[in-house]
């Protein structure tokens, strides 16, 4: 039997330390809708999502009354749209981002992902039209997100397409200037991308997937740093140990609401994705979890050490209390969505540099960093192929949204709203990368044994 | 379905004739109830049983406005959320 101990401290973790379901995310493939036709792929398109995905909403809706946790985001994700438009006669593909934007607002989900091409190795004609279509489709739709894959640990960097995304990040920042570069924060470029992530902006719907999946991703920082202050002092054995157990328990309702979710909807589990995600409220932060275990500011030295463990500790957590686990598994740590990341970067404690340095050991990347708008697209390259190196060596996904955010610079402050949140402009380096962003090319996938 | 009803609050004459009344008005039946005053704070654990088939979202709702009118802070979960939470297998 339950005991009130048990009932207390969940509605406690829900109430006070912002336990929440951050998303239920339905993967819907779009091979079905392929067409020569242009237009009738379009119309194929938006039928086929508003079908799949009718009561998406309003389960997500059902679950988070009954059970009493909130479930803050509804979510689409769909086979990258390089593949569907490829075989199409459109010059373009910013009908396609408006059609599943007029389709993710009819059944009232957050966002829809899937604007998505995975050029790692090269180009196909489809991919080519995707990227060249991104800037224009972030600035005319509302919830579309986009995704590049640019490299992985099999295939090595593809250098032209980092070279080419530079370009695409900073004429995404030009379209959407008036809403302070706000199509960059629906822009993630990939190395090792996955393909049943349910988080937004990097969600696509992968072919090795089925027709149709609901995936859950978690979240609760504010529960694992609450966990933590029971323990001050402790050594690190005891923390990872609260942590995972923490995580346990997290993931242990992500996975009622996955299970419950896939059997109301009549649609295939996919996977759980344990993660620690943040939000700019105050107590739902990752940088608060890293200074609970000692740090005077999050970026000082010991920073990396700290994330490695709790990262880890997540996982270990997470893995027993979920049937399937997958996505990007680990901890979040975007700047601008994420309290004590804003005040650390504020405080001068964190810089670009550490936290490339902190990706190497986090879940994924450089995520919502807002850099100054004059920063050349030659700069934003170089930023993504350091990224899509640490990935490509370590075997892990790693990625860059980075806002270069037009007539701001270092001291500003960019107000994006909502769950995006607000950032301090960061200091990128001055000296130029031009040259070797030019080369383009290939960097070879590296060696996987000798591993110094 | 087994339902959890949680009451907090400044403890007051009532309290529970109140949300009792409430629940047998919409037929669930109550299992156990555990319930202390602690530092003049009211609390209580009700284990209840409905139909699969009631309407969980209008019982809801009935206990939020009685919980208005008696000054207290009243949830019904899905027990679902505690067992999973907190029991393996």
């Amino acid at each position: 039997m339950l005991s009130i101990e048990n009932i207390l401290e969940t509605n406690r973790m829900i109430q006070d330390n912002k336990l929440d379901v951050r998303t239920i995310t339905m993967g819907i493939s779009l091979l079905g809708c392929i067409s020569e036709d242009g237009d009738r792929m379009c119309a194929r398109i938006y039928d086929h999502i508003t079908k799949e995905a009718e009561y998406l909403v309003k389960t997500g809706e059902d679950l988070e009354r009954e059970l009493g946790v909130p479930i803050i985001n509804k979510r689409i994700s769909v086979t990258p749209i390089s593949l569907i438009g490829g075989a199409s006669n459109l010059p373009n593909y910013v009908s396609i981002a408006r059609a599943l934007d007029q389709a993710a607002k009819a059944v009232g989900v957050n966002f829809i992902g899937g604007f998505s091409a995975l050029v790692s190795k090269g180009y196909t004609e489809g991919d080519r039209k995707l990227i060249a279509s991104i800037p224009e489709a972030l600035a005319t739709t509302d919830i579309v997100c986009s995704s590049v894959g640019i490299g992985s640990t099999k295939a090595g960097i593809n250098m032209d397409a980092v070279a080419d995304m530079g370009h695409i990040v900073k004429e995404t920042a030009r379209l959407t200037a008036d809403r302070d570069a706000l199509g960059c924060a629906k822009l993630v470029i990939f190395c090792n991308p996955v393909e049943d992530n349910p988080f937004m902006a990097g969600a696509f719907h992968g072919v090795t997937e089925g027709q149709t999946t609901i995936s859950v991703g978690v979240s609760g920082p504010g529960v694992v740093k609450h966990a933590l202050e029971s323990v001050k002092g402790e050594p690190f054995d005891v923390v990872a140990e609260t942590i995972k157990r923490t995580a346990f328990k997290i993931t242990r309702v992500g996975q009622l609401v996955a299970q419950e979710a896939s059997r109301r909807l009549n649609k295939q589990f996919g996977i759980i994705d344990i993660s620690l995600a943040p939000t700019p409220a105050v107590g739902d932060s990752v940088a608060h979890v890293l200074e609970e275990m000692g740090l005077e500011a999050c970026g000082t030295h010991g920073t990396t050490a700290a994330l490695a463990l709790l990262n880890d500790a997540v996982k270990k957590g997470g893995l027993m209390a979920s049937s399937h686990v997958g996505g990007l598994s680990g901890a979040f740590i975007p700047v601008s969505e994420d309290k004590g990341m804003i005040d650390a970067v504020t405080l001068g404690s964190l810089s670009l540099d550490k936290l490339e340095a902190m990706t190497c050991v986090c879940s994924v990347g450089l995520d919502m960093i807002a850099v100054p708008g004059d920063t050349s697209a030659a700069t934003i390259s170089a930023i993504i192929a350091d990224e899509a190196a640490i990935g490509m060596i370590n075997n892990k996904t790693t990625a860059v949204r980075l806002i270069p955010v037009p007539n701001k610079t270092v001291g500003d402050i960019v107000e994006f709203g909502g769950l995006l949140g607000y950032a301090p402009i960061i200091k990128v380096h001055p000296f130029s990368s031009e040259e070797f962003i030019r080369r383009g090319g290939r960097i070879p996938a590296p060696v996987r044994s000798l591993t110094n | 379905m087994k339902l959890v009803v949680t009451v907090v609050g400044q403890d007051r004459v009532g309290i529970i004739a109140g949300v009792t009344r409430v629940l047998a008005d919409n037929e669930v039946n109550v299992v156990s109830i555990n319930q202390t005053i602690l530092d003049g704070i009211f609390n209580m654990i009700m284990m209840c049983e409905v139909s699969d088939s009631a309407d969980l979202s209008g019982i809801q709702k009935a206990l939020i406005a009685e919980g208005d009118r008696l000054g207290v802070q009243i949830l019904a979960q899905n027990a679902a959320i505690f067992l999973s939470m907190h029991r393996v297998g």
